[in-house]
């Protein structure tokens, strides 16, 4: 175990060396929900500063496994993980890593947008209050400030900022996710299919937000538009029956994938 | 589409349409005949609420007026403390014949000789018992006014009331009602005069327990009723919250919390008298606490209620929604920190509807109180729940068991309070659920 630790450090420091930095790394990661076997043995890294899309048909394991980087499957009972995953080169799943500590550093935007019924501003600093980042009101006044700015929302929400999250459109719902997801200074951003629920104006709002982000935040997302990936990430994995089936330049896939099962997806031939 | 909108004489089977046969008129038949069903059930208890309430409030709204004799009292020396011996003894005072007191005055206004001691003594039938306690303690309380004269405002005895109320049928023989013609008479005299009248029954929500009906009242009954639901509200609430929280969020699924669950679901199935019987066995008799105390009533009922809560509780928290959960602990919010901030406050109206609705149901119930000792004869308030009291459910009771035609009333008045009561609570449930209802 201690070998195998050291040598993922140095491969890990080795990527680093040839100019691909690894932010985080999975290998081997299998996952069960009690007995039924969701992830086969999936070697993923996600760079860092770059969009890595997670493709693939409904129930393909790509949710599984970015729920995996955060350990939101902690919550589900009868869920089981196996295999590594580093973050830098931090084993996530080692019992010294404090899983509330792992997410501060794992940010997660959800599928359905999902603000606490709370004011905007109560939205943003609940995160930064529960870590404790901000010491007093004018520092929290501006992390809320800072956030808003950076998810795009700040025009639009500066004079209600005490009117309910719950009032805004979903699109605006969305991005004060992200707000609230980017308040507590992730290092990387994890978004599970986030404009599944949205409108297409909201939706390209919410990936030109992706794409700022990309300078400051790792993201990696789960999506089922095709067109999505190709528009927002630079790295693409696709999933197909709990196995990552291929993993490369977004440019590559979309255009020459080495796997024909890459190749008849994207094609729409099943899925 | 040509073929849908093309009006042919030909068969539709000929345009390639299935012949559908979906019984349109059956299906709205059926729509109306299950609102008609809908409605007759609903008319069904709206008619029995309403004979319900009828037969309740028709019988008990003159609880709330009570017959009382205003007349001049001459607090007279000669009669309280011939000997002026109240200096050296303090009992003099208090052991006076003060009813006589009041027929005099009685007798005077009615032009009744004080010779003639049968009529003497009917006239003092025409007054309640309680004017010797009501008289002494005006002068105990200042003793100068003994020498005066100063009008007083007296209950009418039982009897009198129920018959200037019209509850006693005066077409019976003399000798079989309670009242001779000459008090109605007299009665008609005092009315006329004014000086006996109906005025607002104040005693009937503070007097305790008394076998002179004019004089009994259910402020014990409410003092006893009070401590318990305060000790339901402070025990069950916590303990109740507490329990639900750890078996939703916290319990591992497997057959022992199974189990548990089943129970819980049992025990609020179990009919209340078991629930005395425990209490009489483990409070009383186990552990010594004095019995009729509402301490005891209030810890028995909290058990009654405890399962009301947990499963009132156990949906509320089901309900919220999981995204809520998930956005928390996404954040990196630990499970306690997402309960607490978040699950807790959304399943707040949901929790104070079910301990509300358990608070009442408490507030209703009778049998496992009566066998903890608290179906008893309280006249004085109780200080501390440890003091002897009944609640107003029991006093129904009590009341309800009573001979004289003036407790029938009081029964019926009894309910009204304790309906009262349990409408102030459901709507505070309903102003603490919109108060608190958030959307999401």
């Amino acid at each position: 175990m201690n070998m195998m630790s050291e040598a993922a450090v140095e491969k890990a420091l080795d990527q680093k060396m040839n100019d691909v930095s690894y932010k985080m790394v999975g290998k081997d990661v299998s996952v069960y929900y009690g007995e039924k076997r969701a992830l086969f043995d999936v070697n993923l890294n996600v760079r860092e500063n770059t969009v890595t899309a997670l493709i693939g048909p409904s129930g393909c394991g790509k949710s599984t496994f970015l729920r995996c980087l955060n350990r939101m499957n902690d919550t589900i009972e009868s869920c089981r993980v196996t295999g590594r995953i580093t973050l830098d080169t931090d084993d996530i799943y080692d019992p010294s890593i404090d899983v509330v500590e792992l997410r501060a550093r794992v940010g997660m935007v959800f599928q359905k947008p999902n603000p606490f019924p709370k004011s905007i501003y109560e939205n943003i600093a609940y995160g930064p209050r529960i870590h404790g980042l901000a010491r007093n009101k004018a520092d929290m006044d501006q992390i809320v400030e800072a956030s808003l700015q950076r998810a795009g929302l700040w025009n639009e929400a500066k004079d209600r900022l005490q009117e309910s999250g719950t009032g805004l459109s979903g699109g605006q719902q969305q991005r004060l996710c992200i707000a609230r997801a980017i308040a507590v200074s992730p290092e990387v951003i994890l978004m599970d299919e986030p404009c599944s629920a949205l409108d297409p104006i909201a939706t390209a709002k919410v990936e030109e937000l992706i794409h700022e982000l990309r300078s400051n935040y790792t993201i990696v997302i789960v999506t089922h538009s095709m067109q999505q990936a190709a528009r927002v990430s630079q790295r693409t994995a696709m999933f197909h029956l709990g196995q990552l089936v291929e993993e490369n330049d977004t440019d590559k896939m979309f255009t020459n994938p080495d796997d024909q099962r890459t190749q008849d997806y994207i094609m729409g031939r099943f899925g | 589409m040509s073929q849908v909108i093309t009006p042919s004489a030909a068969p539709a089977a000929a345009l390639g349409r299935p012949r559908r046969d979906i019984g349109i008129k059956r299906r709205y038949a059926a729509e109306r005949r299950f609102r008609a069903y809908g409605i007759a059930a609903i008319l069904f208890g709206l008619v029995f609420l309403f004979i319900l309430l009828w037969s309740v409030v028709s019988k008990g709204y003159t609880a709330f007026q009570q017959t009382m004799i205003t007349v001049p009292i001459e607090f007279s020396e000669q009669l309280i403390d011939p000997k002026n011996e109240r200096a050296s003894n303090p009992q003099k005072l208090l052991t006076a014949n003060y009813p006589v007191l009041a027929r005099n005055a009685v007798a005077k206004v009615l032009g009744v000789a004080e010779t003639d001691r049968t009529a003497m003594r009917d006239v003092g039938l025409m007054l309640s018992d309680s004017v010797r306690s009501q008289l002494r303690d005006l002068v105990v309380a200042d003793p100068s006014i003994i020498g005066k004269t100063q009008p007083v405002r007296l209950l009418a005895s039982g009897d009198l009331d129920s018959a200037f109320k019209g509850q006693i049928n005066l077409s019976v023989s003399e000798n079989n009602r309670k009242i001779s013609d000459r008090q109605v008479g007299w009665m008609n005299q005092l009315s006329e005069k004014g000086v006996l009248a109906k005025h607002f029954n104040t005693g009937i929500f503070f007097n305790g327990a008394s076998s002179r009906p004019e004089a009994a009242g259910v402020g014990v009954a409410l003092i006893g009723s009070f401590y318990m639901m305060l000790i339901v509200l402070v025990l069950a609430l916590p303990i109740g919250v507490a329990a639900s929280i750890y078996l939703e969020e916290f319990a591992p699924k497997n057959r022992f919390t199974d189990l548990i669950e089943v129970n819980i679901n049992n025990l609020a199935a179990v009919p209340s008298i078991v629930y005395g019987l425990l209490g009489l066995a483990v409070f009383i008799n186990f552990m010594g606490l004095p019995r009729s105390a509402s301490l005891i009533g209030g810890l028995v009922l909290t058990l009654m209620t405890l399962p009301t809560i947990i499963i009132a509780t156990r949906a509320a928290l089901k309900a919220v929604p999981p995204s809520i959960r998930a956005a928390a602990l996404g954040l990196g919010a630990s499970k306690m920190q997402t309960i607490f901030h978040h699950v807790l406050p959304l399943a707040m109206p949901g929790i104070l509807t079910g301990t509300i609705i358990g608070l009442a149901h408490a507030l209703g119930e009778t049998a496992p109180l009566l066998l903890i000792g608290m179906v008893a004869f309280v006249a004085n308030y109780p200080t501390t729940p440890l003091d002897p009291s009944t609640a107003l459910p029991v006093q129904i009771y009590m009341w309800a068991n009573e001979a004289e035609r003036a407790f029938v009333e009081r029964t019926s008045g009894a309910i009204i309070i304790l309906l009262l009561f349990l409408i102030v609570m459901n709507v505070g449930a309903i102003l603490l659920r919109r108060r608190f209802e958030r959307r999401w």
